[in-house]
């Protein structure tokens, strides 16, 4: 099975304070490899890693040891290409308040380079399998938490890529919007062969046949499917499991 | 090569639409410099008398001379302005989505540049516009020599502000650089007063506005609008230009800048 993500003994360290620099290890020499099709549950708690990772991959910042490689292109030496075949939805949303949808799509595709009129067509695609193509010409400001989060994602596919990023999108939404989203992402991953990331602390969020990364104080104390991991921890849940690996309550 | 001109079609379209739905920014951005004009410049109209100095070629009203400073004014907090929102981007996380996609950092950077300045020489023309009704006017070739001219000084005070927003993590810090830069940058510089006038008062203060890159950008706007290229100013601006860019580029630049040290979050 090919590989959509891997990395290399990802490490990074931040220094903090101004006259006095405090080094501070952010990752620690994490190894992992992600297949195409496949869903992986980053779980953590705050602090854990997860934000930093998900910079790392995406290039925000750079590491100076260790490596990313995203559909076999390295993040640092051929950043266009690895980033090319990535979709992120960041925790923070990044859509445009005073745009509308489509003008928010819109800019997203003429940053990757899609010709007009194959943006108009994903754009319709996109917007209509998640029921919102009816809004497109409403601005951004106007849609509620789980819509807007919902044109987030038709964003990040827009440009189809072979690897979607997803920090903690769920963040502030009720019950059932989480699901819907939790659902579609899974759907998503089964017909379309896209791997995910899905970075979160909620446990109910993972489905019982995900892989899962486990992050704590930027290591990496587990990695490998629900059922491997529950039998490796002795435990009956994955929020046992959580909290015998790192000592916090899932 | 078309996927670089579409990212620089989307960048430059977006910030146009911001800049229409943002109606209240668009007034107050005028509101400023005419209130300099109609209120400030007629008040001190007795007091300050403009001798006959390049490009005038006779005895201007105090109006006329600051008229060029008060473009730059536009020019200075739009530049500012953009900062700001990258900052507040940043923090919001709306950056993110320029950053991560599959171009250089420096080119879509360069591209938010020339899109900031597009809006500024916008505010700019409009502000002469109503300037000409209060017969501040000049000829058809002013008004297009200052085009090159307002580029070239928009790209110099907004790279400032990209240069400012890659060193500024929060927006709490950026109210105090503000006044910091704005203020120093405006009121050491010819924008109000002539060299010759500043020297008279303070040696010290009239090097400071000699040097100032502002100034220079004014004074490159003034002699534009008499359809006159100052190919020193234009030299010092572009100058300064590449010096800004080139610092703001290093601390976007995800192995080296401040970013990268201080594990700002994008």
């Amino acid at each position: 099975m090919a590989t959509a993500v891997s990395t290399d003994r990802l490490t990074k360290d931040f220094t903090t304070g101004f006259w006095r620099q405090h080094p501070h290890r952010g990752l620690d020499a994490l190894t992992f490899e992600i297949p195409t099709g496949s869903v992986f549950g980053l779980l953590g708690p705050n602090g854990a890693g997860k934000s930093t990772l998900f910079a790392l991959i995406t290039r925000l910042y750079d590491s100076r040891e260790g490596r990313v490689v995203i559909n076999g292109y390295d993040v640092r030496r051929d950043s266009r290409q690895a980033l090319a075949g990535l979709g992120v939805v960041f925790q923070q949303p990044t859509l445009d308040p005073d745009l509308s949808v489509a003008q928010n799509l819109h800019y997203h595709c003429d940053l990757h380079g899609l010709p007009g009129r194959i943006a108009s067509q994903r754009i319709r695609e996109e917007l209509e399998r998640q029921g919102m193509y009816e809004r497109r010409w409403e601005k951004v400001r106007q849609l509620n938490g789980g819509h807007r989060r919902r044109v987030e994602i038709a964003r990040a596919l827009l440009h189809q890529p072979a690897l979607l990023l997803l920090d903690e999108p769920t963040v502030g939404l009720d019950v059932p919007s989480r699901r819907a989203i939790v659902d579609y992402v899974h759907q998503l991953c089964a017909e379309r062969r896209v791997a995910v990331l899905w970075a979160s602390h909620l446990i109910d969020e993972i489905h019982a046949g995900d892989r899962l990364l486990i992050l704590h104080r930027g290591c990496l104390l587990a990695q490998g499917g629900v059922a491997e991991i529950l039998v490796e921890t002795e435990t009956a849940d994955i929020g046992a499991a959580f909290q015998t690996l790192t000592g916090e309550a899932g | 090569m078309l996927h670089y001109l579409r990212a620089l079609r989307g960048i430059v379209v977006r910030e146009l639409s911001r800049f229409v739905q943002q109606k209240g920014r668009f007034i107050s951005a005028l509101v400023r410099p005419l209130i300099w004009l109609f209120v400030f410049a007629a008040g001190f109209r007795s007091t300050l008398g403009i001798a006959v100095m390049p490009p005038y070629e006779t005895y201007i009203l105090y109006e006329v001379y600051i008229t060029p400073g008060l473009i730059g004014m536009i020019q200075l907090f739009n530049g500012m302005q953009s900062s700001l929102s990258m900052v507040y981007d940043r923090e919001m996380g709306s950056m993110r989505t320029l950053l991560v996609s599959p171009l250089p950092r420096g080119y879509l950077l360069v591209c938010k540049l020339l899109a900031g300045t597009l809006v500024s020489v916008l505010q700019a023309y409009v502000f002469l516009g109503i300037a000409w009704f209060y017969e501040i006017e000049t000829s058809w070739q002013g008004y297009a020599t200052l085009f090159p001219a307002l580029l070239l000084a928009g790209m110099m005070l907004g790279a400032l502000g990209l240069l400012l927003s890659s060193f500024i993590r929060q927006l709490e810090n950026f109210a105090g650089v503000m006044n910091f830069v704005i203020f120093p940058l405006f009121f050491m510089s010819t924008a109000l007063y002539p060299l010759w006038r500043i020297k008279e008062s303070s040696a010290l203060l009239h090097t400071l506005a000699q040097y100032n890159p502002f100034s220079q950008a004014v004074e490159l706007l003034r002699f534009a609008l008499y359809g006159q290229w100052n190919g020193y100013a234009a030299a010092y601006v572009s100058a300064a230009l590449l010096a800004f860019l080139g610092l703001a580029l290093w601390g976007y630049n995800p192995s080296k800048g401040m970013m990268q040290r201080k594990g700002a979050t994008a």
